[in-house]
């Protein structure tokens, strides 16, 4: 039934691209969890039920990964044999620190401040930065081949998402 | 997971926050981040004529273990020279603030940032690292 050996991509049935159709995504997705649920397997053998089971749980994984673009630009990465260094490389362009900075102090001035409209104002610009990464990484991976830059804007990504979190965390406390 | 003693008291009390004015060009200022949890940290430093270094602040935004790191290296490298510094390793800062092994990173950011001020410095003077004694 299953291929363990087969990549993220291989088993969602989408060339191992940056760029995907989300739709076709969501719904091979949905064609598979379809020919695997467990449920299907009840009558089966205690074989059958553990690999759908373990095909459930790879196909989860695998649309997990690809739905997120930084998680999809890391796996691609990954796949190249690249490490994109989230854990030890610490030398970003000072510009970008500074602008994260900047972020933090705003963030932080704002939840003191209980405003909601400035923290929505943040995400915007947060989302909009991190728009404007994707399409390098787009550049990067699908055009150039530019691996080490791409594993540089995923470093990058990998701040937005952080304060990004955070911020929706700390709307959602604000506005309960 | 509960904070070491250290890292509370550094948490709590952090010291030397703040900024030196980086255009002066005695004043060395190390950016570094944490892209896996999203830590940023700022450390400067000011040298007197000796080479010695005679202030230094941070400005962290991360955790405790992050915030403690910076403010324990704050008070290690001031009166030593830029070598002495670069000597600073983070295993160093872990030991002392008796960091878990999930934090080790925090320590890594310090050391690193001592290195960014100091490589920044250097520089603004145009030291070569050779000419450094």
């Amino acid at each position: 039934m299953s291929d363990f050996l087969k990549n993220h991509f291989e088993l969602l049935g989408l060339a191992p691209r940056f760029e995907i159709n989300n739709a076709e995504l969501d719904q091979s997705y949905r064609k598979i969890q379809a020919e695997v649920h467990p449920d299907k397997f009840v009558a089966g053998t205690s074989t059958e039920r553990m690999q759908s089971m373990q095909w459930a749980t790879q196909a989860n994984e695998a649309y997990r990964t690809l739905k997120n673009p930084t998680a999809r630009a890391r796996y691609l990465l990954h796949l190249q044999g690249v490490d994109t260094e989230e854990e030890n490389n610490t030398a970003m362009p000072a510009e970008f620190l500074m602008l994260q900075m900047e972020w933090r102090e705003k963030t932080e001035e704002a939840s003191h401040d209980k405003d909601i409209g400035a923290l929505d104002a943040m995400l915007k610009e947060m989302l909009s930065k991190s728009a404007e990464l994707q399409a390098d990484l787009q550049t990067a991976l699908d055009q150039e081949q530019a691996w080490q830059t791409a594993a540089e804007i995923v470093r990058k990504l990998s701040f937005i998402d952080k304060i990004r979190y955070d911020v929706e965390h700390e709307i959602t406390k604000l506005e309960d | 997971m509960a904070y070491s003693d250290k890292v509370l008291d550094h948490y709590e009390n952090p010291r030397n926050v703040g900024s030196l004015d980086k255009n002066d060009p005695t004043v060395g200022t190390g950016m570094v981040g944490a892209p896996a949890c999203g830590d940023v940290m700022k450390l400067q430093i000011k040298v007197n004529e000796s080479g010695i270094i005679e202030d230094a602040k941070f400005k962290t935004y991360g955790c405790g273990s992050a915030i403690a790191s910076s403010s324990l290296v704050t008070e290690w490298i001031k009166g030593k020279s830029l070598d002495q510094v670069m000597e600073i390793k983070n295993s160093d800062i872990a030991e002392e603030l008796a960091l878990p092994p999930v934090k080790i990173h925090c320590s890594v950011l310090a050391e690193d940032a001592i290195r960014a001020a100091v490589a920044d410095l250097k520089a603004k003077q145009g030291i070569k690292d050779e000419q450094v004694a």
